[in-house]
């Protein structure tokens, strides 16, 4: 695993992304907001995979997004080594855009189905003005090597590899430009179980080599929790809960982020009979209209009438290194320092603690 | 055969489609049985062949102009591949039905969900319209529809994900049919509202009686649901027996290397996850013996051969794979 006492790469201050809902063909006028991302703030480490987990339609995917510019902000801030990048222009903006980069979801569809490989690895190259003409085509083959496809393959399209093989590809687009920095978003969720496996592999051993920062965005928690060093939960919009791995997964605070890791089926037939899964009643709200206070709480099981549908809670440290962004989680429900390291431990909570903040099943 | 206790008798169905690349065998030859109120996981990849073996159950292959297909489908006594499609589909959507994977694309936009639900039921039972749409706010109201009444007018696009599932599972269940085939019904959804489908499944299948065969890649749900399993790998059945069994020691290589290659959220974490190196054989240009081999850690020379047949390993379970009696020992010892 990379370290995790580095210092701050990625500050992102109060976040904010709105989309305007419009009403009108001619004369648009704005009718409302879908907000996507709603006051966000965490930082990145460098050298640390941090995780992003939620369900679709928390705004994990625009956030990412959002971090490299590609969404325009609402409010808020992301500084990258101190910097703001919102306020640079032209070619300061593209010389820090090296330093970040992208591997995406679908490895169908981010791939120019009409240029060859090995075109599609050596583009940054010549945007970026990185190597001289005739040395190019040599680092192409070993940034292809690298991530294990075949250098003499340069000369193919997209369609003739397979999903593991094209997100290799993308893979090797994100590094030909040296990056410090990658968002990863859902990068193995197209893929076939098999295959999933092989990819979280490669991304760990680059990581390795080159000391990357991951930020890695995904609705599996148990592929977060293999790969993560801190975790983020976020909801509707916001950060509900942010921990070292261990401490999120052993002991989850927020009544969202124990329902939602009580959720996950285990393969397992003989774990399955014991789990008892906090199954939440309704879907997640609309974005456009988040409910009032928490936005938890239409679907909180532990929720307090007049406080939480009132009162919007703020993420607070509860212990060191543990936000939570919920009225009912105080420091004394957890009186107990584990040991961060004391992994055997970490298993899902089949029900919250007795003196947690949730009082018991959902409907 | 066991046709005498069992609701669906599937014998050597094979479905090979025409196409640029040649002939490619999208299910070569699988034979199981599912007994009344069963449920059986049907696991795999894509492309192994699990959603095409259901569409030819339902007799929806047949339908396709490049298709051909051999076997048998022998279901409540009748073998469906043999009967012409009128008698067809008086079976399918009421007998046997099916949950697909996209409640978007697999509901009709433009039709209201009265329409939809009212008439597969108007159709099989002959019930009139009035009374189609009484048990159909019934259905819906079962399924945990709210205000189901009002909202049985609506369209498609005005239900989220989750409440269309809930749709489907409502249309599925419509005529009270004896097998659901559920293909990968929780894949499109979040995990949360994956749990809620989950159980609905469960509960509706008890209730009315019904088999299910739930198609997935997903493990972990297939562990929560079923009692038996089926594991197919490039078009055929690799291995099958008891869900606790199974998975407790697989019998086959690929079943060891596809729970191995998961991280598990029970379990401490791994530096690396052990993964299955190379990719899913191209079904037009199978290999001449078992399909697993040139990924398989345990492959001698006698895998090259021909392909595996599935046979008995220990009592109630089958591999298919010519080293099994190694994986078999290892677990005994």
């Amino acid at each position: 695993m990379s370290a995790t006492a580095g210092d701050t790469l990625v500050s992102i201050n109060e976040l904010k992304v709105h989309f305007p809902i419009t009403s009108g063909i001619v004369f648009q006028s704005k009718v409302g907001a879908v907000r996507a991302v709603d006051g966000l703030s965490f930082e990145i480490r460098r050298g640390e995979t941090l995780g992003l987990v939620g369900e679709s339609g928390c705004g994990k995917s625009t956030t990412g997004r959002a971090i490299l510019q590609l969404e325009k902000l609402t409010a808020g801030q992301v500084l990258y080594e101190g910097s703001d990048l919102a306020r640079l222009r032209g070619k300061a903006l593209r010389r820090q855009r090296r330093r970040m980069q992208m591997i995406f979801q679908d490895p169908y569809a981010s791939l120019n189905s009409r240029m060859t490989i090995g075109h599609i690895v050596g583009e940054p190259l010549l945007v970026h003005n990185l190597r001289p003409r005739n040395q190019r085509e040599d680092r192409v083959r070993e940034l292809l090597n690298l991530v294990g496809i075949n250098p003499n393959t340069v000369n193919r399209y997209p369609h003739e590899f397979s999903g593991g093989q094209r997100q290799r590809i993308g893979i090797a687009r994100a590094l030909a430009v040296e990056p410090n920095f990658i968002v990863c978003d859902e990068p193995i969720s197209a893929l076939d179980v098999s295959i999933r496996a092989q990819i979280i592999n490669l991304l760990q051993q680059l990581q390795r080599q080159f000391g990357l920062t991951y930020l890695f965005i995904a609705h599996d928690l148990s592929v977060v929790r293999h790969i993560s060093d801190r975790v983020a939960v976020m909801y509707l919009g916001r950060v509900v809960e942010l921990a070292a791995n261990a401490e999120l997964y052993g002991t989850p605070m927020h009544p969202y982020t124990q329902a939602l890791l009580s959720a996950v089926p285990i393969p397992d037939p003989v774990v399955e009979e014991q789990r008892r899964a906090i199954v939440l009643a309704g879907d997640v709200p609309s974005p456009a209209s988040p409910p009032s206070g928490c936005h938890f709480h239409t679907r909180c099981p532990a929720a307090v009438d007049g406080l939480c549908d009132v009162e919007d809670p703020a993420l607070r440290e509860v212990r060191p290194g543990h936000s939570a962004a919920c009225h009912l989680v105080t420091e004394s429900d957890y009186p107990h320092i584990r040991s961060v390291e004391d992994e055997a431990h970490s298993t899902v909570r089949a029900e919250p603690d007795t003196n947690g903040p949730s009082g018991g099943e959902g409907a | 055969m066991h046709s005498g206790e069992s609701l669906l008798d599937v014998t050597d169905l094979a479905v090979t489609f025409a196409s640029q690349e040649g002939q490619v065998k999208a299910v070569g030859g699988v034979t199981f049985s599912i007994r009344p109120g069963e449920m059986v996981g049907l696991v795999g990849e894509s492309g192994c062949g699990k959603s095409i073996s259901a569409l030819a159950i339902l007799g929806l292959v047949r339908m396709m102009k490049n298709a051909t297909i051999s076997g048998k489908v022998e279901f409540m006594g009748r073998d469906l591949l043999a009967l012409p499609e009128n008698e067809v589909r008086g079976v399918r959507g009421r007998d046997m039905s099916m949950i697909f994977q996209d409640p978007v694309t697999s509901l009709n936009p433009v039709l209201s969900i009265e329409r939809q639900m009212t008439e597969g039921i108007e159709e099989h039972t002959g019930a009139s319209h009035a009374d189609a749409v009484k048990r159909s706010i019934e259905l819906l109201e079962m399924v945990g529809i709210p205000k189901a009444v009002e909202r049985i007018r609506d369209y498609p696009h005005q239900f989220s994900g989750g409440m269309r599932q809930r749709v489907m599972i409502a249309i599925a269940l419509s005529c009270n049919p004896k097998l659901l085939l559920a293909d990968e019904p929780t894949t499109a959804l979040d995990v949360t509202i994956q749990a809620q489908i989950l159980r609905l499944m469960k509960e509706m299948a008890r209730d009315y009686g019904a088999a299910i065969v739930l198609i997935t890649h997903d493990l972990g749900v297939v562990a929560g649901m079923t009692e038996r399993i089926l594991v197919m790998y490039a078009g055929r059945i690799v291995e099958s027996g008891p869900a606790k069994a199974l998975f407790a020691h697989p019998h086959h290589p690929y079943t060891v290397g596809l729970l191995r290659s998961v991280p598990r959220l029970d379990e401490p974490r791994a530096d690396t996850l052990q993964s299955i190196d190379g990719l899913p054989p191209d079904l037009a240009h199978l290999p001449p013996g078992c399909a697993f081999a040139p990924r398989c850690a345990l492959q001698a020379r006698e895998c090259w051969s021909a392909p595996p047949e599935l046979l008995a390993t220990t009592p109630g379970r089958h591999s298919a794979c010519y080293r099994a009696s190694l994986l078999v020992e290892k677990a005994s010892a």
